[in-house]
């Protein structure tokens, strides 16, 4: 009645008031984005945003990117912000270190982490410990970026997860994205940040789409390191996962509602700091904890976790011990029946679940 | 020039007043500069090199005296310090090589950069950082320059990026110093130091490769001391021609014992990089009295007889102030008082060093992330927690 007044009363311009008002109620454009685009996206909006962001790695200039991670950069940006190097990554990713010492803000591109053991000293030496090492004179801030851990068919060399070993060091942030607003928000974020931030992607998410929402489409959207995130709300069983393996628990959850379990899936994001706190406040109400990852056992991502859960308050609101689901403790084969029951499978999960929960 | 007759005045003043007369006289008998004939230098891929003759005036003569015989007495007090066991740990001592790092210094601007290996508190003095602030540094004390948290492989200033401990690791860094040279638009280089044993490491030929592919003004020094730790050149290395081993990154070698050839050879090399040619490399020639380190004697691998050649002939300070003196420019008395200076300077650091505090417990956990919140760090056990403020 009031909507049908207004318009009376103000003719032509009401009718468009109402218009609007019609669109304003609509639900906000929802994009579909890769995990790839996502991350140019977020490299694109740094770049631009400040002349010091610069990025370096193999194939990254002109073949744009080897997973074309990085396509169109150099067409926009040129040599001097988009640099390909030869194939020395010990050599490279200590210029990459130098030249943050001495005020830029770099990207180093490892094109996969398994080749960033060669330059691993850089990291660790020479990037994380040195504003301790300083005492606050020299920061680091530097970002240093790849697909980790297995892919598809790749086999031993090419197929390690590196979140426990970079995890393992004071200094060094870790972040494992798994989604495109993970992706984008992180990496935003880690570019900001004047740490050096090892930035786990996963070459099995790069293609897969995703629906960003419209506060991640602003070229401000930063979300923060150190924080993990609810995915789905649960009340039986925590899951807690990093990148690729987050999707793979949500999958779980999605069978295991079908017979009334509730999972509650933890995307753990960073994983070093690690947000504790997540976990313990969930696993209070829970009851119940399973870690996912993929990468191997010992001295894991999940063994850190159930370590911190055993010290931790939520210890005595667990029900049953908390277990693990990893990688198979081998290198990675090549066959793809081997390979396949070398990862977490969905089935896997599910049977840690009923298992923890005696059923 | 006017500190040193003012020092003399003053010294005369205490004994009596004729003495004030002379010295005034002496000093204005003095000559003001001379030109000195300096080793010609090996070239490798260059056409020419650094002239043969240069020019001391007595005001740049006098300071670098200063310098090498501060950073000079500065080693041997290190030394003393560590065999009382208030210095402990790495202690790598740069006795004899001081003509390299004050000779650099005089070839570049305080605007340039220059990062090193672990041999490095000569560097770290050069660079700006008083002896005070690396003694402390050195006993581990809240008034170091890294607040006692580095070490002595650990200190840092404006424009030095360290201070090094892995060997050979430092030189992608210093090319990487470089590139931000180049990327930010200023005429800077960067001296990129390292030693005849790390000159065998592959990620040096990485260096090597990139700052020739992009053009980096970068200045890859090796001081070749003739040992790697306990293994002489001749025993680690195919090739001891260190200025060649850049291949395609023009190279000249540099008596690194005479300050005055030091000084050409960086004043050279550091117009080719500013000039837009890409990296060069100048080994020098130097010799270091100490063993590797503190925990070397350093007379398992070489002689007694070769040290004390190299000392009796060689030695830098020595041939500064022989050829000052011999050509008029220094009287042997200021020499002695700027010596006495020194002394007390160095004498009063480690006075400092000894009786300054060690760093609060609190600083522990300090100095983690930049520019961070404050973040909680676990102890030795689950119950300590401790703070970290950036």
């Amino acid at each position: 009645m009031a909507s049908l007044r207004c318009f009376l009363r103000s003719g032509k311009n009401a009718v468009s008031a109402v218009l609007r008002r019609e669109f304003h109620r609509t639900p906000p454009a929802a994009v579909q984005v890769t995990v790839r685009d996502a991350l140019n996206q977020a490299m694109d909006e740094e770049l631009e945003r400040d002349e010091r962001v610069f990025l370096l790695g193999e194939e990254v200039a002109q073949y744009d990117g080897a997973y074309k991670v990085s396509r169109g950069l150099w067409k926009k940006y040129g040599d001097k912000r988009i640099i390909d190097t030869p194939i020395t990554e010990m050599g490279f990713a200590g210029i990459a270190v130098g030249a943050a010492m001495a005020g830029l803000r770099p990207i180093c591109e490892f094109m996969t982490f398994n080749f960033s053991m060669q330059a691993i000293d850089q990291v660790i030496n020479s990037a994380a410990k040195t504003y301790y090492m300083s005492a606050g004179l020299q920061p680091v801030p530097i970002v240093f970026r790849g697909p980790n851990g297995a892919s598809a068919g790749v086999a031993a060399q090419h197929s390690q997860c590196f979140a426990a070993w970079y995890s393992h060091c004071p200094g060094l942030k870790v972040v494992s994205p798994w989604n495109a607003e993970d992706a984008k928000g992180l990496l935003k974020a880690a570019i900001r940040d004047d740490n050096p931030v090892v930035f786990l992607e996963n070459e099995l998410m790069y293609g897969v789409p995703f629906e960003i929402s419209e506060e991640a489409q602003s070229k401000d959207f930063v979300i923060p390191i150190g924080k993990a995130k609810i995915e789905r709300q649960g009340k039986h069983i925590t899951l807690v996962s990093h990148s690729r393996m987050v999707g793979l628990c949500l999958d779980a959850a999605a069978v295991l509602a079908k017979e009334g379990i509730e999972c509650e899936v933890i995307n753990m994001r960073t994983i070093r700091p690690l947000d504790a706190e997540a976990i313990e406040t969930s696993v209070m109400k829970t009851n119940h904890l399973i870690t996912v990852e993929g990468g191997w056992p010992q001295f894991g991502v999940g063994a850190e976790i159930l370590a911190r859960l055993m010290e931790g308050p939520a210890f005595n609101y667990l029900d049953a011990p908390a277990v693990r689901v990893t990688g198979v403790d081998i290198p990675m084969p090549y066959a793809k029946i081997l390979e396949d029951n070398s990862i977490p499978q969905i089935k896997d999960i599910i049977f840690s679940v009923k298992k923890t929960l005696n059923i | 020039m006017l500190t040193v007759i003012a020092n003399a005045l003053k010294g005369g003043a205490k004994i009596n007043g004729s003495r004030v007369v002379v010295s005034a006289r002496s000093f204005a008998d003095l000559t003001p500069q001379a030109s000195f004939d300096i080793k010609r230098c090996d070239l490798h891929r260059l056409d020419e090199g650094p002239s043969g003759q240069t020019v001391l005036t007595r005001e740049d003569g006098l300071k670098y005296y200063r310098t090498m015989q501060t950073m000079r007495r500065m080693e041997l007090k290190a030394d003393q310090l560590y065999k009382q066991k208030i210095i402990r740990g790495f202690c790598h001592l740069y006795d004899g090589q001081e003509a390299c790092a004050v000779g650099i210094e005089a070839g570049i601007n305080p605007t340039d950069h220059l990062i090193t290996a672990y041999r490095a508190h000569g560097y770290t003095y050069t660079r700006g950082v008083s002896v005070k602030e690396i003694m402390a540094e050195l006993t581990g004390r809240r008034g170091g320059v890294a607040k006692g948290k580095g070490g002595s492989m650990h200190m840092y200033a404006k424009n030095f990026y360290g201070g090094n401990g892995i060997v050979g690791a430092q030189v992608p860094l210093g090319a990487g110093v470089a590139l931000a040279c180049q990327y930010q638009g200023k005429k800077e280089v960067c001296v990129t130091l390292y030693g005849d044993g790390a000159a065998n490491q592959g990620q040096i030929f990485e260096s090597f490769n990139m700052a020739a592919l992009w053009k980096l003004p970068c200045i890859f020094i090796c001081e070749n001391n003739k040992y790697g730790m306990g293994t002489s050149v001749e025993r680690a290395s195919a090739s001891t021609d260190y200025y060649k081993r850049g291949d395609y990154v023009p190279g000249l070698r540099v008596d690194g014992m005479d300050v005055l050839g030091v000084r050409e050879a960086t004043k050279f090399a550091a117009d080719y990089c500013r000039s837009g040619k890409g990296p060069i490399l100048m080994e020098l020639q130097t010799y270091r009295y100490h063993g590797h380190s503190m925990s070397d004697p350093g007379v398992s691998y070489r002689t007694r007889e070769e040290i004390q050649e190299v000392r009796s002939k060689s030695d830098p300070i020595t041939m500064l102030k022989d050829r000052m003196i011999s050509n008029n420019m220094a009287s042997l008395e200021e020499i002695k008082d700027i010596d006495a200076e020194i002394r007390k300077e160095v004498e009063e650091a480690a006075q400092y060093a000894t009786s300054d505090p060690e760093p609060p417990l609190e600083d522990l956990c300090n100095h983690i992330f930049y520019n961070d919140a404050p973040l909680e760090v676990r102890g030795t056990n689950p119950w300590i927690r401790l703070k970290s403020v950036s």
